[in-house]
């Protein structure tokens, strides 16, 4: 084995690479995980106790304003549980994914593996976190006796749940990248999500945005897709694929250039940070 | 045979900004835009165009200066960070050790640590329980297996990371300095599983201070200065070079230094004779007396200043502090420029090359000045007529002998 140490030139994307450290993937997963929930009484409950408990405050306040306005057919509560399990999959998963480089700046400073495997495994525990809270979801419909198109829900429930990662994993490290440079972004990440979460429709649905032009600039969101595709098998509305396929355009234009900054400024990471 | 390591030319170069905070806010890079920045930068080179070889199975070790480039150069062999110019070529299986329990998590219990531990050095799971039962019976801890790590003493976290690292391997092994830290009896049990790695075949760069360590565990030594390579060669060589000799202090400017606190400043000690003459060769046999020449910037009311003579191998051959000496009286107050002296049995040391450490305490003995962090000082003992027969020891003792 030959290799060479040199300033760098071209930009590839390290597949080989990170196929030789895929172990890595499962342990700082494991750790992420691990640590998460050590030394809590509650453990793994987290996980969905937190969908849960916003499910019903939701409920409680706003869950009547909000079916009547959008024309919900299902429980308010199933129809929050159902956007608020995806949405975390992006809100939890890009919070740690933009902020590890900089969490994790000791090892980095100090070992070289390609450091992609640290976002990707950010947002793999958010992807763990949702299918625990999966499996209480799975329980409410049973719950609710809700009736759900089984054909639709099979296809589009990994297509959603890939596409939320695509997209949480994009803009992550974009973050990520930008975070280690510029301390900055320590503060407008938080802000971010909380300001995406009003205009995704994680807890309303889409047709209470009545412009048909406003609802464009709102699928400009990546996260747009994932949720609508989701949701779609369990209230049966529907579903405009021009609408999808803009929300799935930008995921994939984030994923690319979160990915390709990421590679980009990597090599200077040990000396930011 | 071709070299394992061909490091070629190598450089790494950053850009100083002054008047800048060390890392950029989003504010500064869009105001930069607008208005030319006033910010001088200065390119620095942490690295200038350093070039050798290593072989396989060499044992290297690179000594230098804090600021060096020592750091740098394992960092950019690690892959850590990319050099500016030059290459390296590799044609092994480089892991590097630039700290003991890198990524370490005080949440996770010892046994998590180990496996989370050996895969970010590089070990494949497989790999790790293999030798799962000879990392834990190297670190000792096995009791403690199952508890998080940090209801570990610093101790325990240190064996158990070194055991980790320990059992690595990897072609080419750099190591900074880990040996610096634990107490005395795992040191020589790290050393001894360091000396058995370097003799089973595999390439060793060590970056360390301690020159016994390095005279031990290396035969050849590189000696950085300001980014270059200033000697390369047999380690004990290049260890002589390294450490600046008594002799030629006074053909340089002496040296001062100045204490952390601002308050004192030292000018680098030397010898005198019985008649306050500077000397500048030892005999064995002679006896000098070290002069302390200090400038008080401010009234303070105590000093503890002190030396240490250390041999090659890195022994402490002893230690003296002025408050050792029970006799000697302190003064109320110390101020302006104030001389102390201090006789050391000298005479008792066998003709040979010595470390001479210097450092001066305050009265809260809290450490000031620690001269060797500028410099590294030698004294060499030459030979008189009197001890032609080489000795056998660091100190010369001959006994009394009689036929009873």
């Amino acid at each position: 084995m030959e290799y060479e140490i040199k300033p760098k030139s071209k930009l590839t994307l390290g597949l080989n690479e990170l196929w030789h450290y895929r172990e890595l993937f499962y342990f700082f997963t494991w750790r992420d995980i691990k640590v998460k929930y050590k030394q809590t009484v509650l453990g793994f409950a987290w996980a969905v106790l937190q969908p849960l408990a916003m499910t019903l405050l939701l409920s409680i306040s706003l869950g009547k304003i909000i079916s009547n306005a959008g024309g919900i057919t299902i429980p308010y509560p199933l129809f929050a549980m159902s956007g608020l399990i995806i949405w975390n999959i992006f809100a939890s998963g890009l919070s740690s994914a933009g902020n590890s480089m900089v969490s994790n700046a000791n090892i980095i400073k100090k070992i070289y593996f390609p450091r992609l495997i640290i976002p990707i495994s950010s947002v793999l525990v958010s992807f763990f976190d949702f299918l625990m809270a999966f499996v209480v979801f799975i329980g409410m419909l049973i719950y609710y006796h809700t009736s759900i198109l089984i054909g639709e829900f099979l296809i589009f429930l990994p297509m959603s749940v890939l596409v939320a990662c695509i997209a949480t994993f994009g803009l992550g490290s974009l973050l990520a990248a930008l975070n280690i440079k510029y301390r900055d972004f320590r503060y407008i990440i938080p802000f971010l999500i909380q300001a995406m979460f009003f205009i995704t429709p994680v807890i309303y649905p889409i047709n209470v945005i009545s412009n048909p032009l406003m609802r464009y600039l709102f699928a400009i969101n990546p996260m747009y897709a994932p949720l609508e595709l989701f949701k779609h098998p369990i209230i049966k509305n529907h579903l405009d694929m021009n609408l999808i396929m803009v929300s799935l355009f930008s995921s994939i234009v984030f994923f690319i250039f979160g990915l390709f900054y990421f590679r980009k400024t990597e090599s200077y990471f040990a000396d930011l940070a | 045979m071709k070299p394992i390591l061909e490091i070629k030319n190598i450089s790494k170069s950053f850009r100083i900004q002054h008047e800048r905070q060390p890392y950029l806010s989003l504010r500064d890079s869009l105001t930069s835009i607008f208005k030319p920045s006033t910010s001088t930068s200065e390119e620095f080179f942490a690295l200038n165009d350093i070039s050798f070889d290593v072989y396989p199975g060499e044992s290297i070790g690179i000594i230098g200066k804090n600021g060096a480039g020592k750091s740098t150069l394992l960092k950019i062999l690690s892959k850590i960070t990319p050099p500016s110019s030059g290459r390296i070529i590799s044609r092994g299986r480089i892991a590097s050790l630039l700290e003991v329990g890198t990524g370490f998590h005080p949440e996770l219990s010892g046994r998590e640590n180990i496996f989370l531990n050996g895969s970010i050095l590089g070990m494949k799971r497989k790999e790790i329980q293999a030798k799962f039962d000879e990392i834990v019976d190297f670190s000792g801890v096995e009791k403690f297996l199952d508890t998080p790590l940090k209801h570990y003493s610093s101790g325990m976290q240190l064996r158990l990371a070194f055991a980790v690292a320990a059992f690595l391997e990897p072609e080419v092994l750099v190591i900074d300095e880990v040996l610096a830290v634990g107490d005395a009896e795992f040191q020589k049990k790290c050393m001894g599983k360091m000396e058995e790695v370097s003799n089973s075949g595999r390439t060793i760069l060590f970056v360390s201070h301690n020159m016994g360590a390095v005279k031990n565990l290396c035969k050849k030594g590189i000696l950085l200065e300001k980014g270059k390579v200033k000697s390369i060669g047999d380690s004990s060589k290049v260890l002589d070079d390294y450490m600046i000799d008594f002799n030629m202090i006074s053909e340089h400017k002496r040296k001062s230094i100045r204490s952390t606190c601002g308050r004192v400043t030292l000018k680098l000690p030397y010898w005198i004779d019985d008649k306050g003459n500077e000397v500048n060769s030892y005999t064995f046999g002679d006896n000098y007396t070290l002069r302390f020449e200090f400038t008080f910037h401010e009234k303070m009311k105590g000093i503890n200043p002190g030396m240490a003579i250390v041999s090659k191998d890195g022994f402490r051959v002893f230690t003296s502090h002025l408050n050792d000496d029970f006799e000697f009286k302190m003064p109320e107050s110390l101020e302006g420029n104030v001389i102390i002296d201090t006789r050391v049995n000298l005479p008792s040391l066998a003709p040979d090359t010595y470390q001479v450490l210097f450092g001066t305490n305050d009265d809260l003995n809290h450490v000031i000045i620690d001269a060797n962090n500028e410099m590294e000082v030698k004294l060499k003992i030459e030979e008189s007529n009197r001890e032609k027969e080489a000795t056998h020891g660091i100190l010369w003792h001959t006994g009394t002998w009689e036929i009873v």
